[in-house]
């Protein structure tokens, strides 16, 4: 690992700075109704009893996240009840004064301060291949404009609005720490963040294998296989206990009540259906639209009944369990399954290949977008755990930039229907852009004079988008199908999309693959 | 700079970028260098975007206080009259165009944008201009609209000219000059203006600035039209008008009254003629269709000043009642005579040495003389001075970045009556810091880099001192003062017997500022020309 760079680290506050700066002029932008779930959350917290939190029904918006992240809004209530105190009445049903909103939006961007320190150490982790004189053509610059603006982030934490940047902020740490080798940390820091939200869990597989591997086994053979005998049981044990106490701190208190099972069925709500009301860029979507192009095929050609074809709107809107037309409808079990078929051989490879915390974190990577493709009812947000830890990736290496740019570029792109507002639209075209633009230029100059990063069929897929998003944002609305067809733009960006982060998918499962017959990388 | 040196700046530039255009296909490296500058200059200008448009969001002058509103409803109002009145009946007073209900004060080309804003308008909503039945129309999606025309002609005009300015006229390397173009975008007071309180003020200066920038490549009458477009946009580019004529004059003078001068003198003359005659036509039928517009673009019935404004009248009205003690009309010769008294200097240094250097000089200290003593100003009218001054901002970007901070917080009280504070503080912290961290400010403030050696020489009698160190200081107190200043005029309730406790502390801070940046400005006319030596340490 190169020594952190001890000149002019000044540019650091300064992105951070800016960025915080820029995050405060969204306060008076449109907020999506998580605003309101995070309001009912900091009034129940503060409201009620610990026991009734998870009991508490007169909003619809339950709390549904483990309970260490209601102790979170439990400690941002203390501080709300300076800005006003009337948005901590659990009756007060989607109140937003202007000091609420003032409250809300600066409470997102001042726990921010925990991505900002995250991304400062991942900063400090990344190999400066030779000191390049020019601060903007350094890996660590590059990566930290990329962490700290990124696109995604921006527009789900700071516009449509959510905690993603404080909870990333646990994931980047416990990332760097891994790769500075301060195991213990990083798995502390894992485990909290799986008690503040539990979608974490798609990646458990990852740090579960890799600690066990690369940190309990001490020694490996020569062939890179494990050493049996190096076992360490001290080493098991403190892991243990690091894990099983933080969870015993966040659920302790609802075991010893007796609530266990009502805390869970909060947590994993299944009643939803395969796919949100818009659907995320992954499989599914594939699979949806297939079935939906099969049955029109089918009764065209009067193969099928078009009266016994059950009626489903399958974009309309509401999260319900709908049935497929033609090919097999998928149930919850069948996506677990598939999820973890997908998950598979990446979690063996570093069982069997363990190539250091870069091989894990191509690993976390993985999993998360094997879960994002495979998953029930997936949010398009959580493609954003794969841009994330993939963007110190690409700082690193040719070919997981390229990666990195098809994959952000869909991902992002997949997160425009979130913001619909007019008033929005320049705001999240002009930072997709100035992202986009940013990151193929700084990671083009970053990885000179090794190829291009993109195949040209690559830039015209991307380029392709600029065509989607004029169609869907500009051209449809002002179109007669908007009446009939309202839901049309949304299926052809998420299917547009799917394409991009299913060819990422299968690029990154390559280079892992191909990472393992020369396994030594510097 | 003559006009020779400025052409060849410029081809030097261009030069540079096919030098680096031509190498490109040789070595991968450079292309890449080409690109990088570029998307910097992308990034910038997209930043400068999402900047106005976050300012956007929030809300504008006399959003929902009826009878009057504000300049907001002023504007959707002429897009009702100029879109239902036929065009004679603009500027007058009759039934269906009620003068003092803001009526049109602007010249002509003002009125044609607001037709245009109008027929765009109706196609989308008809209710938005509809006569007499729109007045005071408020609506999302009509704050949309009015928004965007701003942000349109933005775009069109003063963002282009800005990006040209500062790749083509200001030295040093070109991450320097991507910096200098981030800061000159970011001047929070002209956004504020334009995006919150609701103007468009980057209309008039771009129009003014394609002219400078027309100047300074050297194509005097192309400068002298896209000025004069300015003068037809809005009477108060009036404030640049006298360093652009002398500029100009002085140019012709040393060419030689009876050679080339002359030629370059006639068509600029018949250029600017052209202009207005064409902006003025439809006026020009009847003369009494003409002077009403003069009449009413300059009314000078409206008193000395007005409000708060960080100007010497309204800050003397502290110590003595001009207003009560002068007759008006001998206000109205007083602050004439004043003004010229003040302009004079500069403009004639300008006329004796026509180069670019001074003529940006001169057009910051006419516009702050102009902002300082002549008659009715506005708080708004801080921004015609802040436009050269941006000029400047890679010269002397200390004092610069000093000036633009005090002339933002200058209109705190206007901001305030907008509710815009927030966008207030958080655009004026990014301004900033971003612009002493990426010009380096604060360790580019040598005697020598703030041209302060005449300074000495004028006062030889002082011990010597060290005057760089005095005015980082001063720097440092007078935010110190601003930031105080801004926080006590939010949190504080001014005393019962003093309700404008406030707004009269700022706008004579203020007035301070801009009195002591008079003063430095023009002494920087009258020291040397700017080395080329210690330009390049710069870089």
């Amino acid at each position: 690992m190169a020594a952190p760079v001890a000149d002019s680290r000044s540019w650091f506050p300064a992105l951070a700075l800016g960025v915080s700066l820029l995050k405060c002029l969204f306060i008076s932008c449109y907020h999506s109704t998580d605003f309101e779930v995070h309001r009912n959350w900091l009034a129940i917290t503060h409201s009620l009893p610990v026991s009734r939190w998870y009991y508490e029904n007169t909003s619809e918006w339950t709390l549904d996240y483990p309970p260490l992240f209601a102790w979170f809004e439990f400690g941002l209530s203390h501080v709300a009840q300076h800005f006003d105190r009337n948005m901590l009445l659990v009756e007060n049903l989607n109140y937003a004064s202007p000091s609420t909103v003032l409250f809300q939006r600066l409470s997102v961007v001042f726990t921010d301060l925990v991505f900002i320190y995250a991304a400062k150490e991942c900063c400090r982790c990344v190999q400066e291949q030779k000191s390049s004189r020019d601060v903007l053509n350094r890996p660590s610059f590059v990566l930290a404009v990329l962490l700290l603006w990124n696109f995604g982030l921006l527009i789900v934490d700071h516009i449509h609005f959510q905690y993603n940047g404080f909870l990333f902020g646990f994931l980047l740490l416990s990332v760097a720490k891994h790769l500075q080798s301060q195991h213990l940390q990083g798995a502390l820091l894992f485990s909290v963040l799986l008690n503040l939200k539990h979608i974490y869990l798609y990646v458990a597989p990852a740090y579960g294998i890799y600690l066990l591997r690369s940190y309990c086994f001490t020694q490996d053979n020569k062939d890179g296989s494990v050493r049996w005998r190096s076992f360490s049981p001290l080493r098991l044990l403190a892991l243990g206990s690091i894990v099983t106490s933080t969870c015993a701190l966040s659920f302790g208190p609802f075991i010893v009540m007796g609530q266990l099972p009502q805390v869970v069925s909060r947590l994993f709500p299944f009643k939803r259906g395969l796919c949100h009301a818009y659907w995320a860029p992954n499989i599914w979507a594939l699979y949806n639209v297939l079935d939906k192009s099969l049955a029109t095929l089918g009764v065209r050609l009067k193969l099928l009944e078009e009266a016994e074809l059950p009626k489903a709107s399958m974009t309309g809107g509401l999260v319900q369990e709908f049935q497929h037309s033609v090919l097999p409808s998928v149930s919850p079990s069948v996506t677990l399954v598939c999820t973890l078929l997908s998950i598979l051989p990446a979690v063996a490879s570093i069982w069997w290949r363990p190539c250091g915390a870069r091989g894990f974190l191509r690993c976390l990577l993985l999993c998360a977008l094997g879960s994002f493709m495979f998953g029930w009812h997936v949010h398009e947000k959580a493609v954003l755990i794969a841009i994330l830890p993939l963007s110190i990736l690409a700082v690193e290496s040719r070919e997981d930039a390229g990666i990195f740019l098809v994959l952000s570029t869909t991902g992002h792109y997949s997160l425009f229907p979130l913001l619909f507002t007019p008033a929005e639209l320049p705001i999240k075209v002009v930072l997709m852009l100035l992202f986009t633009i940013y990151s193929v230029t700084a990671l083009r100059k970053l990885h000179r004079g090794q190829g291009s990063l993109l195949h040209p069929l690559e830039v015209v897929y991307l380029l392709g988008l600029i065509a989607v998003a004029i169609t869907c944002e500009i051209v449809f609305p002002l179109s007669p199908w908007q009446q009939k067809l309202p839901f049309l733009p949304l299926l052809a960006t998420s299917v547009y999309c799917s394409v991009g982060v299913c060819y990422s998918f299968l690029r990154l499962y390559i280079s892992l693959l191909r990472r393992e017959e020369k396994p030594k990388q510097p | 700079m003559t006009y020779t040196g400025n052409v060849n700046r410029f081809q030097n530039c261009l030069n540079e970028q096919v030098f680096i255009v031509y190498f490109s296909s040789k070595s991968s490296f450079l292309p890449v260098k080409v690109m990088q500058t570029w998307s910097l200059v992308s990034i910038c200008v997209l930043l400068g975007v999402v900047v106005r448009w976050g300012v956007s969001l929030n809300s504008y002058s006399g959003a929902g206080k009826p009878p009057m509103f504000g300049d907001y409803e002023a504007q959707r109002h002429w897009q009702e009259v100029t879109y239902n009145l036929p065009l004679q009946e603009w500027y007058f007073n009759t039934t269906d165009n009620d003068l003092n209900y803001w009526g049109l004060d602007y010249p002509p080309l003002t009125a044609y944008h607001s037709w245009i804003c109008a027929y765009i308008a109706k196609t989308i909503n008809p209710e938005w201009v509809e006569l007499h039945r729109s007045r005071g129309y408020e609506s999302p999606a009509h704050k949309l609209f009015m928004r965007a025309t701003v942000l349109v002609a933005d775009l069109l005009i003063y963002i282009p000219a800005v990006v040209l300015y500062c790749l083509y006229l200001t030295d040093g390397s070109p991450k320097k000059k991507v910096s200098t173009l981030f800061c000159f975008l970011l001047y929070p007071g002209l956004i504020l203006i334009d995006y919150g309180h609701f103007q468009y003020n980057g209309v008039s200066q771009g129009f003014a600035l394609w002219g400078v920038l027309a100047l300074g490549l050297g194509w005097d009458v192309s400068g002298s039209m896209a000025f004069s477009l300015a003068l037809n946009y809005k009477q108060m580019e009036l404030y640049h008008a006298l360093p652009f004529f002398c500029y100009l004059l002085g140019k012709c003078v040393k060419l030689g009254l009876m050679g080339r001068g002359l030629f370059l003198l006639v068509r600029i003359a018949v250029t600017v003629l052209v202009t207005f005659a064409l902006c003025w036509l439809p006026f020009l039928s009847d003369l009494n269709q003409a002077l009403q517009v003069v009449r009413r673009i300059f009314p000078v019935a409206r008193g000395l000043f007005e409000d708060k404004v960080a100007n010497t009248w309204c800050s003397l009205n502290l110590l003595i009642k001009i207003r009560s003690i002068l007759p008006s009309q001998s206000q109205l010769y007083l602050s004439f005579a004043c003004t010229l008294l003040a302009v004079l200097p500069s403009s004639i240094r300008l006329l004796t040495k026509p180069t670019f250097w001074q003529f940006k000089l001169a057009l910051v200290n006419s516009s702050l003389a102009f902002f300082l003593f002549s008659y009715q100003v506005h708080e708004k009218s801080i921004l015609l001075a802040a436009l050269p001054v941006c000029l400047l901002l890679n010269d002397l970007p200390l004092m610069v970045i000093w000036f633009l901070q005090a002339s933002s917080f200058s209109m705190l009280p206007l901001f305030l009556k907008d509710g815009l504070l927030v966008p207030y503080v958080v655009t004026s912290l990014a301004f900033l810091f971003f612009s002493i961290y990426l010009l380096s400010a604060l360790e580019h403030s040598s005697e020598e880099e703030l041209r302060l050696g005449a300074y000495h020489k004028l006062l030889f009698c002082l011990p010597k001192m060290d005057l760089a160190c005095i005015v980082r200081w001063k720097f440092y107190i007078s935010v110190a003062a601003m930031a105080g200043l801004s926080i006590a005029s939010v949190v504080l309730v001014p005393p019962p017997h003093l309700p404008d406790l406030f707004p009269v502390l700022v706008s004579t801070t203020a007035c301070l500022h801009f009195l002591g940046t008079f003063i430095y400005f023009n002494i920087v006319q009258f020291s040397g020309p700017p080395s080329r030596k210690s330009q390049k340490k710069n870089n």
